[in-house]
């Protein structure tokens, strides 16, 4: 009924006057960017800051990474050949000629199908464990739980297969074994050390505070020279304990300390009265631990939980310290060879975009969860 | 008490294994039938992967060159990757055989950290580079400069020295990779880059454009690059010497990895015994009699391996210099084998 060319001096019945438009300038796109980007001086000034920003910063990156780049060349200088100056492009292919190196380290080529298998095997594994809606999910946890055996057995080999020693590990595949075997087996473990911190006996109350403690008091490269250096002075050389081994029991009670503390911090928010109601049910320690408090306490430490896991997988780089090749110890000796040497920039985007990836999938994870969940009040 | 009597006894015991492990290093590779040798994690020029994972280099040579004296197969090698931290660790503690890892001979390294140095491979040493356009002819020219320099090494202490011996002064652009060192030394934020000649040579060469930069003549400090074994195992460090001593000695005498099999039937009577045609040398240190010719055969001599890894041929193109034959006016200098 409403005719916009109403002019107002017709006359209308009580309540039959027509919705007039909004004036021009308060709707549509200027009508958002007066109340949004211009509203004040100060706001008018920061917009334009900030396209001016954009303006001179994103053409540089998009021509340096993309349209200068150049791939498919065997060397450093036949990139800068390609180019109008050096430097003026990427020169991916740099990457590109390291990547199965940087994906597989020094994995032996006929035997990469088992790394590549054991990468399947993980997103199986993982899937009924991240989500809920899986069919038959009971059976799905039990060969989640076997995964970590049967990965081991395809890396390393033995019965049957190609034994590949541990030092063969490398790049992108090193960094996701430290990174994932920290992950899954720090969290049951910190669970169990948050527990024991709270626990009415005192010798094993005793016994987690100082491991927490001494744990969380000692840097991580610190116990990596003590898993890589020490640890071998007190073992007979006949003996050699794998180096591999004895980073990964290193990062998982690292991580595991944090974790029961951001645990504990969890069952501390529980309030008593849950506690001595599943005593009043009757019901037994662990009982009352699985079904009432654990439940409510890990769903409040998610995002510490997560915050720490984060935080191991980056923190797992540091392993090239004592000499081992994750993805970006990988980059930085491919900087050495004297074909390829001077492309840093390159080779360590590369590595920040698969760290960038790795991260924000967990944190986009842990958000899920806790909608799901209905947390994060 | 028990528990702690019991720890005792494991720590004696393999105090004892460790004593017994070390005695014979030669014993250990040729029963495990591969030798372990520690090398760098990465240095352009002395050890790094190929595209293909595969890895190469100056002291990784070498390396192959030990494996081909003391098993007959260059191959045989397995690379122990060691940080500038971890590599004396890795070799007391029975993880690696011999180091060939790029590491200046001291005096507190051979005496305090328990290692037998037994030859030098490469005379470094520290000096500086330019760009061309400031016109710089000589370190002493430098007064008032900025210098970018890595923090915490023997570098940094030189540096000062030098500086305050020719009366001038500096200003320090701390840094801590060579790559950071590239970029502050391009974008302009340090006039100077000082670190050991041979990781010059390298940097200038992956420079955009290498002729705009010049390394100056001075070297103001000694690096004297070499191989070292556990202390206490003379047969061993014996061996590892006259491998290095095995390929200075062929390049002095003429034999390369191509003519190796004709110079067995040469009337020079070293070529011979060093060839493994007279005598026994190799049956003395523990080894079969070929051992060098295998090491020529397979590796090649000093000035291959020098040509093929970092010689002027390449992309780091260092001349031969204080690493040339003695009788070129280098140092390199083998005992005779007799």
């Amino acid at each position: 009924m409403s005719d916009a060319n109403l002019t107002p001096k017709e006359n209308y019945t009580p309540g039959n006057h027509p919705d007039l438009p909004p004036p021009p300038g308060t709707i549509g796109t200027i009508g958002w960017m007066r109340k949004n980007l211009f509203s004040t001086p100060l706001n008018t000034f920061l917009t334009l800051l900030g396209i001016a920003t954009i303006w001179v910063t994103i053409p540089p990156i998009f021509n340096w990474a993309i349209f200068n780049s150049v791939w498919n060349v065997a060397s450093r200088t036949e990139c800068w050949d390609q180019m109008a100056y050096p430097n003026e492009g990427a020169c991916w292919a740099f990457v590109q000629n390291r990547f199965l190196l940087l994906i597989y380290g020094f994995y032996p080529e006929p035997e990469r199908w088992r790394v590549n298998l054991s990468f399947l095997m993980l997103i199986l594994a993982a899937v009924p464990i991240l989500f809920d809606q899986v069919p038959k999910r009971k059976w799905a946890l039990v060969y989640s739980v076997a995964f970590p055996f049967i990965a081991g057995w395809l890396l390393v080999g033995g019965f049957g297969l190609n034994p590949v020693d541990s030092d063969k590990f490398g790049g992108v595949m090193l960094t996701i074994i430290i990174g994932v075997t920290g992950i899954t087996f720090s969290l049951p473990l910190g669970v169990v050390l948050a527990l024991g911190r709270t626990s009415n006996m005192p010798a094993l109350r005793i016994v987690c505070v100082l491991f927490i403690e001494f744990i969380r008091g000692v840097p991580l490269i610190a116990l990596l020279f003590i898993a890589s250096t020490m640890l071998n002075y007190f073992l007979p050389p006949g003996s050699q304990f794998n180096l591999l081994m004895r980073v990964l029991i290193m990062v998982t009670l690292f991580a595991a300390a944090y974790n029961a503390e951001v645990v504990r911090g969890g069952l501390q928010g529980i309030p008593r009265g849950q506690f001595e109601a599943a005593d009043a049910m009757g019901l037994k320690y662990w009982q009352a631990m699985r079904l009432i408090v654990l439940p409510q306490a890990l769903k409040i430490s998610i995002p510490g939980i997560v915050n720490n896991f984060i935080g191991l997988y980056k923190d797992t780089t540091l392993v090239l310290i004592i000499g081992m090749f994750d993805v970006l110890q990988i980059g930085r000796s491919s900087l050495a060879d004297a074909e390829w040497s001077g492309l840093a920039n390159e080779i360590y985007l590369f590595t920040a975009l698969f760290f960038f990836a790795c991260c924000f999938s967990m944190s986009r994870y842990s958000l899920y969860l806790e909608k799901k969940l209905h947390t994060g009040l | 008490m028990k528990v702690f009597s019991k720890v005792i006894l494991a720590l004696v015991v393999s105090c004892a294994f460790v004593a017994s492990a070390t005695a014979g290093t030669l014993e250990d590779v040729k029963a495990r039938g591969e030798l372990r040798c520690v090398v760098t994690t990465g240095l352009v020029g002395f050890a790094f992967p190929d595209d293909a994972g595969q890895w190469n280099g100056f002291d990784v040579d070498f390396c192959r060159a030990t494996a081909a004296a003391v098993l007959g197969d260059a191959k045989k090698v397995k690379f122990v990757t060691s940080t500038g931290k971890t590599r004396f660790t890795k070799l007391n503690a029975a993880e690696g055989d011999v180091l060939w890892r790029n590491t200046t001979i001291t005096f507190s390294r051979d005496v305090n950290v328990k290692l037998t140095f037994v030859g030098v491979n490469y005379y470094d040493g520290q000096g500086f580079m330019v760009k061309k356009e400031l016109g710089v002819k000589s370190a002493t020219e430098l007064d008032g400069a900025t210098v970018c320099i890595q923090t915490g090494t023997t570098t940094e202490l030189n540096l000062s020295d030098y500086f305050k011996q020719q009366n001038m002064k500096y200003e320090a652009v701390p840094i801590e990779t060579n790559d950071e060192a590239r970029s502050n030394y391009l974008s302009g934020r340090c006039d100077v880059y000082t670190t050991d000649a041979s990781g010059l040579a390298a940097t200038r060469a992956a420079l955009p454009d290498p002729s705009a930069h010049v390394i100056l003549p001075e070297i103001i400090s000694k690096e004297p690059l070499g191989p070292a074994v556990r202390q206490g195992d003379d047969q061993w460090a014996d061996i590892v010497r006259w491998v290095l001593n095995a390929t200075i000695t062929a390049e002095e005498k003429g034999v390369t990895s191509a003519n190796a099999d004709q110079m067995k039937s040469s009337n020079d009577q070293e070529i011979k015994r060093l060839l493994g045609v007279e005598g026994s040398q190799g049956k003395e240190l523990g080894l079969s009699d070929d051992w060098a010719y295998n090491i020529i055969k397979q590796v090649g001599n000093y000035g291959e391996i020098f040509e093929r890894n970092i010689g002027t041929s390449t992309k780091i193109g260092l001349a031969r210099g204080l690493n040339g034959l003695w009788t070129k006016g280098g140092l390199q200098y083998s005992p005779p084998f007799r």
